[in-house]
């Protein structure tokens, strides 16, 4: 036996022993998705050990050095991890920004001592964060933003006004884009991160189509900041801001594993498929959704070994976006009028209609599909002007 | 196993693509025998350069002289057989060829194999009987007769059958049309009385041809394998042509793509390159994705084939229909992106386009794998 079935056998028996029953079972809402942080409400006692376990062991962050909260496994050992997780369907123990965006930033950015203590923090799920991109009039031209950060000495007295920061009123801390250098675009914005009970700090939740609130405009008024709490240099935030983007596109891409990467024609079937235009339809989004999960398993293959375009998770967040756009599409017209019920007990309070509306986002969030076109024609098809 | 190539196969890649990029090139080999009407379709020094490397015999065991390789080698070469345009036996010669008489006695291995390896012969293939891919119904019939066999009935699209020095015949021994047992496979020499060909030039100038066989006696030894257990085999060449077809696709994807992004590049309207319109860059850029997905979904339907996985038939067909799906896309995007000159012959970008044609026809369209798709996953 090679090493690498030895560790696929210890896995398994470790995931036999340890995932609980309950979360084996399909993700049905956002009610079941374990987000850690100070206030979080555990849904279940299940969800609660079964992120503590793999914490304990380093599994949140299988990936991560276990210096920091992770298990230290090699790209093999955490392919080999996800799929035997996907084996007995069990959920992600713990799901956070801090693990798919500023994680991996701080890993490339971090000071030694931030690393151990934020990276930690949100490895046990102890430590939620939000992302302060966007503004009013920054969206896609986010280097134009203009929140400032005023140099106070020893700190930043930092002013402005963010919007669309999802779970801004649930998480623990943000991480910000903040100018503070009004003179320089690109060089003159800095990574700062906060904790959201600083004084000065207010969100106000905006309700979205799907009829939650899940994000807020967010609001600095005098909020004072460290200067220990700057990720990367001074006025260099755009390039941890970007390598940080690269990874938000990866995980909205839905390639890293899970339900966006599954055919549907099977399961729609099982309520009966009686219009053969549409089960050729979906027979061909099978098609895609097949042939985009293997895209997504070579890119994280090659990823992890440093091969394949820098720019490449433009590419899989612009085509898993679609793709995912397209897959509540159909489930809309399979479920035909039961999927239009809003707030019914059998749909699980309008699940498919709240679910279809808020894949509209998934082409808007984190870059929109026409700029990562643009980007995936500039960087990788290096095509003029653009 | 990641999906990406090992360092022996990156190796392989490196070497077959410079050399095809020398001696396979569109103005050397297609357009060279497309234009002195060669009723072959295809040159025979180049055939005899690919066994001299090896490549005939790829995927024959070591025993029988091969490298006993697998489909993501067979894949690189008929990437660069895309890529270049290369009119070629290889596909099914070395692949489907191969794998057939992988099933098939010592005797008759020792029989075709040798001439294949020194790239002397070649081989085709005879399984569909109509204008579309339906391998599910075979109807030319193989009735026992003394020791051997009288074979009967007619075959379609016989990629260069006219010259091939044998043809492997799916035939019917027992039961109807489209039952699934009852087939075998036999191994038609080319000087079989009965015999007849209509030789016909495709839109891609390659030769097929029509194949009639009339009260064709076989000895019993022409038999590959078992007699009426020959779906089992014939579903392992099918696979392995329609892989390769696909490989092959995303050659030709890759190519079209590569010469419309550098016309993209270079030719200026309204005062600036076209390749700064936007509304051509997002095409563009959509183009690349749908490129890189069927190459991804490529390489794991050959990884999964190689290791003999059940998954594997359904990551064929979507690997299939995806190839297809998006080398048509690039060859009109390509044809559209040239603009007037895209509609010439003297521009390459329009031989791209009959390639796909052609290929995509080639072990079942999109259409055919997106029902197989379906059907394999139980709808
Ligand atoms: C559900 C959701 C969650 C979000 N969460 C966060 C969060 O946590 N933190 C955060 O900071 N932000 C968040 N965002 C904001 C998101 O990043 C922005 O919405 C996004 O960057 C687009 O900006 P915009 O909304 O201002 O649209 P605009 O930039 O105004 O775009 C409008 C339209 O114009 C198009 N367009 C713009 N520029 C170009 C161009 N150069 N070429 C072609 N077309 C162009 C766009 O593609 C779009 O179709 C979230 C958004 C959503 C929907
Ligand atoms: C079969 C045939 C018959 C013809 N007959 C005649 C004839 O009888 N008389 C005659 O005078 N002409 C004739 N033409 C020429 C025809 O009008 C031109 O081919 C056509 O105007 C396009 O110009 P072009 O070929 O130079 O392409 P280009 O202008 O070079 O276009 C190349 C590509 O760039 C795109 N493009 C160009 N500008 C932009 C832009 N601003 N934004 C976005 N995309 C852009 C185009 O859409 C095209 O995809 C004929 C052409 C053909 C193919």
């Amino acid at each position: 036996m090679s090493d690498l079935d030895a560790f696929r056998a210890e896995i398994r028996a470790w995931l036999e022993e340890n995932c609980p029953a309950e979360m084996r079972e399909p993700v049905s809402d956002d009610g079941d998705i374990c987000w850690g942080g100070r206030n979080f409400q555990f849904k279940n006692e299940a969800q609660k050990t079964w992120m503590d376990r793999c914490a304990a062991k380093g599994y949140t962050v299988p990936d991560w050095p276990k210096p920091y909260g992770g298990a230290g496994m090699s790209p093999a050992e955490a392919k080999i991890w996800r799929e035997e997780c996907g084996r007995i369907n069990a959920r992600l123990p713990l799901s956070s920004f801090g693990i798919w965006m500023l994680g991996p930033a701080l890993l490339k950015f971090g000071t030694e001592e931030q690393k151990v203590h934020y990276l930690n923090q949100i490895a046990r799920g102890e430590i939620r964060w939000c992302q302060g991109y966007s503004e009013p009039g920054s969206g896609s031209d986010l280097v134009s933003l203009q929140t400032f950060g005023e140099d106070k000495g020893d700190h930043w007295v930092v002013n402005g006004q963010k919007i669309w920061t999802s779970y801004a009123d649930k998480a623990d801390w943000i991480f910000c884009l903040v100018r503070t250098d009004k003179t320089n675009k690109y060089q003159g914005i800095s990574f700062l991160l906060f904790d959201m009970m600083t004084p000065g700090v207010t969100t106000k939740p905006i309700k979205l189509i799907s009829g939650n609130s899940p994000f807020c405009e967010t609001f600095f008024d005098n909020v004072v900041v460290p200067k220990t709490q700057i990720v990367g240099e001074l006025n260099r935030g755009w390039d941890v801001a970007k390598y940080l983007l690269g990874h938000e596109r990866e995980m909205i891409s839905g390639a890293g594993g899970g339900d966006r990467l599954n055919a549907i024609g099977a399961v729609v079937a099982r309520n009966g498929l009686e219009d053969p235009i549409l089960r050729a339809e979906l027979a061909q989004f099978d098609v895609d959704a097949l042939a985009y999960a293997c895209m997504g398993e070579k890119f994280l293959d090659e990823a992890k070994v440093g091969r394949g375009h820098p720019a490449q998770p433009n590419m899989i967040k612009y085509v898993g976006t679609e793709l995912n756009k397209r897959r509540h599409e159909l489930l809309m017209a399979a479920g035909g009028a039961t999927a239009l019920e809003w707030d019914s007990e059998r749909t699980n309070g309008g699940s498919p209609s709240r679910s279809w509306l808020r894949t509209k986002a998934n082409s808007i969030e984190g870059g929109t599909s026409e700029v990562m076109l643009n980007v995936v024609a500039k960087r990788i098809l290096e095509l003029p002007g653009a | 196993m990641p999906l990406y190539h090992t360092e022996d196969q990156a190796m392989l890649a490196d070497t077959v693509t410079g050399f095809m990029a020398d001696e396979g090139a569109i103005k050397q080999q297609l357009r060279h025998f497309r234009d002195m009407n060669c009723q072959d379709g295809f040159g025979h020094a180049l055939w005899k350069q690919f066994a001299e490397m090896g490549l005939t015999g790829m995927l024959a065991a070591e025993a029988d002289g091969g490298l006993a390789m697998g489909h993501v080698e067979a894949g690189i070469v008929l990437r660069e057989i895309g890529r270049n345009l290369t009119p070629s036996p290889f596909l099914t010669t070395s692949v489907m060829g191969v794998t057939a008489l992988g099933g098939a006695s010592d005797d008759l291995r020792g029989r075709w194999l040798p001439g294949v390896l020194a790239g002397d012969s070649v081989l085709a293939m005879a399984i569909d009987e109509g204008p579309k891919h339906r391998p599910e119904r075979i109807a030319c019939k193989a009735e026992k007769a003394g020791n051997g066999f009288r074979l009967q009935g007619r075959k379609a699209f016989v990629v260069q059958g006219a010259s091939a020095d044998a043809i492997i015949v799916a035939a019917r021994t027992s039961g109807s049309d489209s039952d699934v047992d009852g087939i075998t496979l036999f191994a038609v020499p080319k000087d079989a009385a009965g015999v007849s060909h209509e030789n016909l030039r495709l839109v891609d100038s390659a030769m097929a041809s029509n194949v009639t066989f009339d009260n064709v006696e076989l000895d019993g030894d022409c038999v590959i394998g078992e007699v009426d257990g020959g779906r089992a085999l014939l579903n392992k060449v099918i696979n392995a042509g329609r892989i390769g077809a696909a490989a092959e696709l995303t050659g030709v994807g890759q190519g079209a793509f590569d010469i419309t992004t550098a016309y993209l590049k270079t030719r200026k309207q309204f005062g600036q390159l076209i390749g700064e319109f936007q509304a051509l860059q997002h095409r563009a850029a959509h183009l690349y994705s749908e490129l890189e997905i069927a190459e991804a979904a490529v390489i794991k339907a050959q990884q999964l084939l190689d290791g003999g996985s059940e998954r594997a038939d359904l990551m064929v067909s979507v690997a299939k229909a995806k190839a297809a799906k998006a080398c048509n896309l690039s060859v009109r995007e390509g044809v559209q992106m040239h603009g007037g000159v895209g509609m010439t012959d003297e521009f390459d970008i329009g031989l791209y386009m009959k390639r796909d044609r052609s290929l995509a026809e080639f072990m079942g369209d999109q259409y055919y794998h997106a029902e197989r798709v379906a059907q394999l996953s139980g709808y």
